[in-house]
This record gives structure tokens, sequence and C-alpha cells, in this order.
């Protein structure tokens, strides 16, 4: 069998001729050590990751239209969010040109659906595409302007979470000894506390408005934040570089920023991405009882909030606004659980 | 053993550190705050005001107030309502304890079982389209905010179904069927999504493997062998689901009209009524440093690695 298999072989072997071999160039041999794929960095290599992971590249997008919205309100919105047109109160969503119930302007009242907008006179070229609430103001520019406002608070009790938390991690980490036993146990003794019970008692003694709800997440937001780098930080500084970087004489705080959070920034943008919608969820949580941003700024909460208590005569008021924080929150989760996969190949399950 | 023991006296320390701490910081943050409990303060003259703050140990200077207030607490003393006719806060809460016990064990029970059907289920079919559309599920019931999904049942099943009652609370069974499972969506999200992660892990190990090996069908393997070995770890989140339930019982019982502690925590904020609202502070508090205690103790008995590891440790 062996033979049998051999023999074509061996007899082309014979028929080889010299003109069916060429030198070999030197660039060819050179070649041979050159690394084919390009080389990539951390981000690029995440990112590579990322795309594959339709659900959060999608969410990618939702997010970023919906910040450029929100950014643009001003431009953007139809309407002053603030203004009250009485006589236009309580009107249903109106889209021109489209003739569905529910977005034509009219309402159920008893049997019949009635044309609300001709029942107030409102001009023909004036529309609300979102409906109008109990005060006449326009929904869309509320929801614009109330995204805005529950997005800045999540962004910048985000970064306090950030800045506080990587502090701490790192300082507790890197000090080791009696100051990280020391820093762990206060941790602890924290965590203990009900971060909602801190936030609701802050917002009693702070005046309500969005300072201060940053303020209040900001205070228990840290605390898994530097959990997590002091973890990372006790890992790594026992690497080689950074033990090359001490030898050489690299303050601490230089090796901080340069070998420390580049080699951490993936799990602190993880840990980030999970504090955002938290933050979204507490803004509305805390309006949506009655003790968040103070009338008449709109938040997401306090639209769902003041839907609510109509919701059965003016369902739009309540769901559109649900529905938009609804919309946020599976974003940036899913966009947050994409970017652990891709940041962390091994956690990748 | 001895060194186990020295664990658990040093737990029960930081506990109660906790506690005092939490207690103390809440007393001098609710002196800071503006207003005063009288409702109706512009008619009452400047001796009557003299006379119930007198009555309530309000003119003391704050230490004395502290001294008396920490006193009381060692007693089970919380204090006396401002708002709601001079009931002592203990028995105002011991009587709205019962219907919050009731839902939030309802919601844990009910989450944590479908959580670990659907996570299990997620990890025995990984990466095929059931495993998305376990996992996606998991993220919208992580997503959506529990008073969104409150309303949407409230809407759905009492006013067009009218299966069940819209807000009322009698006790019963039908009563507490949607606020259970309003507030257990986000342990059901917690737990599947735990599960899954544990138990893709624990498919993939040696022992798993070995019993595949030896002929038995992959749901026996999956159930006999698999799902003990991650339930291990859900003990964990036990805490962080504790602190999910009493946020989410703050509001679901607002909507459902439930007489529970967290409906009477909102209105106490409303009516500055701050002995309940330390009451409460101090109740929710305690009851999460207890969890995490227990948490603790349940993760050494159940998986003596830990203990060993503990004991081994440096802390």
């Amino acid at each position: 069998m062996h033979k049998q298999e051999n023999t074509p072989v061996a007899d082309e072997l014979k028929n080889l001729s010299p003109d069916m071999f060429a030198p070999a160039t030197e660039s060819s041999m050179v070649d041979n050590e050159k690394i084919a794929a390009p080389s990539l960095s951390f981000i690029q290599d995440s990112w590579r990751r990322l795309k594959k992971n339709k659900a959060a590249v999608v969410s990618l997008f939702v997010l970023i239209i919906m910040i450029i919205l929100t950014v643009a309100a001003p431009i953007v919105a139809p309407h002053d969010p603030n203004v009250q047109t009485v006589e236009f109160a309580s009107l249903p969503p109106k889209i021109p040109g489209i003739g569905i119930d529910g977005l034509n302007g009219t309402q159920k009242v008893g049997e019949n659906r009635v044309d609300k907008y001709a029942e107030k006179n409102v001009p023909e070229d004036q529309y609300y595409i979102l409906g109008t609430d109990s005060l006449g103001r326009d929904l869309l520019s509320r929801i614009l302007y109330g995204t805005r406002v529950s997005l800045i608070i999540a962004f910048v009790a985000a970064l306090f979470d950030l800045t506080i938390g990587v502090t701490y991690g790192l300082v507790s980490g890197w000090c080791g000894g009696r100051i990280d036993n020391f820093m762990q146990r206060v941790l602890e003794v924290l965590s203990g506390v009900p971060n909602l019970v801190v936030v609701i008692l802050m917002l009693l003694v702070l005046k309500p408005g969005i300072t201060s709800i940053i303020i209040a997440l900001a205070i228990t937001g840290w605390i898994s934040m530097a959990r997590v780098v002091r973890a990372q930080t006790l890992k790594l500084k026992n690497q080689e570089y950074i033990l090359a970087a001490r030898t050489l004489g690299e303050s601490p705080l230089k090796i901080a920023f340069k070998h420390l959070i580049p080699n951490l920034s993936g799990v602190i943008i993880i840990q980030t991405m999970f504090s955002i919608p938290s933050a979204i969820f507490f803004e509305a949580f805390l309006s949506f009882i009655g003790i968040g941003i103070p009338a008449p700024t709109a938040s997401l909460g306090t639209l769902i909030n003041d839907g609510y208590k109509t919701f059965r005569f003016l369902p739009h008021l309540m769901w559109y606004p649900a529905a938009v924080i609804c919309i946020l929150m599976i974003s940036f989760n899913l966009l947050a659980d994409g970017l652990r996969d891709a940041f962390d190949p091994k956690m990748k399950d | 053993m001895k060194s186990y023991a020295k664990f658990l006296g040093k737990r029960v320390l930081y506990m109660l550190l906790t506690l005092f701490l939490i207690a103390s910081i809440t007393f001098f943050l609710m002196k800071l705050l503006p207003g005063t409990p009288y409702s109706n303060q512009d008619k009452l003259s400047e001796e009557q005001i003299y006379i119930m703050n007198e009555q309530y140990g309000l003119n003391e200077p704050v230490p004395v107030q502290y001294l008396v207030y920490i006193g009381g607490l060692l007693q089970g003393d919380l204090g006396v309502s401002f708002q709601f006719s001079n009931t002592p806060v203990t028995k105002l809460l011991s009587t709205r304890i019962g219907p919050s016990l009731q839902l939030g064990i309802q919601a844990v029970a009910l989450g944590t079982i479908l959580g670990i059907v659907l996570g299990v289920i997620a990890a025995m079919y990984q990466n095929t389209w059931i495993d998305t559309l376990a996992t996606f599920s998991a993220i919208l019931g992580r997503s959506i905010p529990n008073f969104v999904i409150a309303v949407l049942l409230q809407l759905i099943f009492g006013v067009y179904l009218q299966w069940f009652p819209i807000a009322l609370w009698d006790g019963g069974f039908s009563s507490s069927v949607l606020p259970t499972l309003a507030l257990a969506i986000s342990p059901l999200a917690d737990s599947a999504r735990f599960i899954r992660t544990e138990m893709v892990d624990v498919l993939s190990s040696d022992y798993v493997e070995l019993a595949r090996a030896k002929g038995l069908s992959r749901w026996t393997v999956a159930f006999k062998h698999g799902v003990r070995n991650a339930l291990i770890p859900l003990v964990t989140i036990l805490g962080p689901m504790a602190v999910g339930l009493m946020t989410g019982s703050m509001v679901v019982e607002n909507i459902y009209a439930i007489p529970g502690i967290g409906e009477q925590f909102v209105k106490s904020i409303m009516t500055n009524d701050y002995p309940t609202i330390m009451g409460v502070t101090i109740l929710y508090s305690a009851m999460l440093v207890f969890i995490i205690l227990v948490v603790d103790i349940l993760y050494g008995v159940i998986d003596p690695r830990i203990r060993v590891s503990t004991e081994g440790g440096d802390k």
C-alpha cells in the first residue's frame, strides 16, 4: 500500500528539470521572520472583539444617536420644554400624514374617537409629535431635555465614582500593609450601609436638585470600583515591569499613571459602564418617589412620575418616557456586557 | 476551628461597628435637616413649641439627645413618631414588617428558582439561540426599572384582564401576586445571569466530563452534579439582592398600596418624620448587615475550602 501511493511521486521527482527552480532571494528570507498580522494595540484589539458582538454595536449606535439628540436638545426640540400652553393641555400625539389611531391626534372618549386637536382649536400647522402634558407642555421636548438631565447626572456621577474609586483602590493596593488593612476595614463598614438609605438621607439634607443627586450618588457609588481596582493593583504591583520602574527610582505617582492605570483601564471602563445605568435608574427612582429633581425641570424619572398620575386617561405621558428609559438602560447594559467580553476574553464564558 | 471562631467574632464586631456608625450618622444628619416636625408651626405659639419640644426631648443639647437616642436604641426603642399620632416607631414599623417580609421572601423564592432554571437552560444550550434569548431576557429584567414593570403588570392584569386586584392588600394570595412578580424580576435576572456563568464553568470541569463518560444523561449530570456546585456562589449575591428588594419595595408598595415598610418610609420622608426615617434606616441597615454576616457564615459552612483559605490567609 505504501509503495502504490509513492510511485507517482517518485516518477514525478525523476522528471524534474533545473529550470523549474529559482534561486531564493534575500527578501523572501526576511519575510519569514515578519509577523504577518498587523500588531494591535489594546484598544484596537478590544474594538475588533467588540465589533463581533452585534447587540453591543447596535447599542453603541443607539446611545450615540441618543446622546447627540440630547446634546442638541436646544436645537432639535420643537418647543420650549417648560412653557405652559394651558389651552392646548393634554393633547394626544399627532404626527402629520400618519393616520394610525394614537398618532393622529385623536383620542377615545367613551366609545368614539374624537379629534382633540379640532376640539381645542389647535391651528392646522401646529402639532405635537408625542402630545402634551396636563399643563400643555410638549412631551417630546420634555423627554429630550429630561434625557439630557438624566444623562448628565449619570455621566458626572460615574466620573466621580471613577475618580474616588480608582484613587482609593490604587492607594490601598499600592501601599499595602497597615494602610491597606485600615482602608479595607473602612470599606467593609461602608459596604454594610444600604446605598439607597445614604442617597435618600443626603437628598434630605441637601436641597433637591441635579447637584445634590450627583453628590448623593457619588458618595455611595465608588465602593465597588475601589474594590476592583485594589484587587487588580495587588496583582499588578508584583509584576516585573513595575519592579523595574521602582528600581529605577520612578515616583509612585508616575508609576500609577504610566504603568498601573493603563493596565487597569479595562476593568475601570467596564466598572464605569455598569455604574452609568445604575445612576440613571437611581435618579429615576428618586424622582419617582418624589425626592428627585424639583419641578419644572424634567428628568426621565419626573416625567414617568407625572405620567403615572394620569396614566389611565393619558397613557402616552407615561409610556413614552418609560420607553426612553428602558431603551437607554438596555443599551447601556448590553454595551457594558459587550465591553466586558471584549476587554477580558478570559472572563468570557 | 479556633481561628474560624476568631474570624466570626471579628465579623460580628464589624457588624456592630457598622450599625453604630449608621445610627450615629443618621442621627446627626437628621439634626441638619431643614424644617421642623410640626406641620402647623405658624399657628403655634412659642410656648406651645417649647412645650412640645420638651415633650419630645428636643430642648436638650444635641450630645445629650444623641446619648438618649443611642441608649434607647440599645433597648430596642426607636423613639416616638412625630407624625403618626405619637405612635412609638417600633410599634409603627412592627405592624408593617409583615407584608414587606412576605413580599420580599416570595419575590426572592420565585425569582431565584426561575432564575436558576433560566440560567441552567442557557448554559446547557450555550451559544445557541436559546442561550441568546435567555441572556437577553435577563438583561431586559435588569434594565427595565421596577416601577415601570409594576405599572405595566398593574395595567395588564389589574385593569384590562382584571385577574388580580389593582391596588389592594388583604394579606391574601391574589393581592400579593402582582407585587411579588414586580419585585421578583430583578432577583430573577441577577440569578439567571450568575447561574449561567457558573454553570458554563462547572459543565466544562473534569468531574462533569467523568460523569458524562460514565454514561449519565446530559440533564442528570447538569442537575445532579452541575447545579449543586453552581449554587454555592449564588449565596454571595444575596446581599445585593436584599438591597435591590428594599429599593424595589419602596416603589412597588406605593404603586400597589401595600402597608409595608417601604411605603411608610416614603411617607415619612415626605412629612419630615425624623424618628421614623431613622428607624427605617437602622432597620434596613441592620437587615443588610445581618444578611452579609449570614452569607459569610453560610459560605464557610457550604464550601469548606473557603474556610480553610480564610484561616490560612493573612487576614
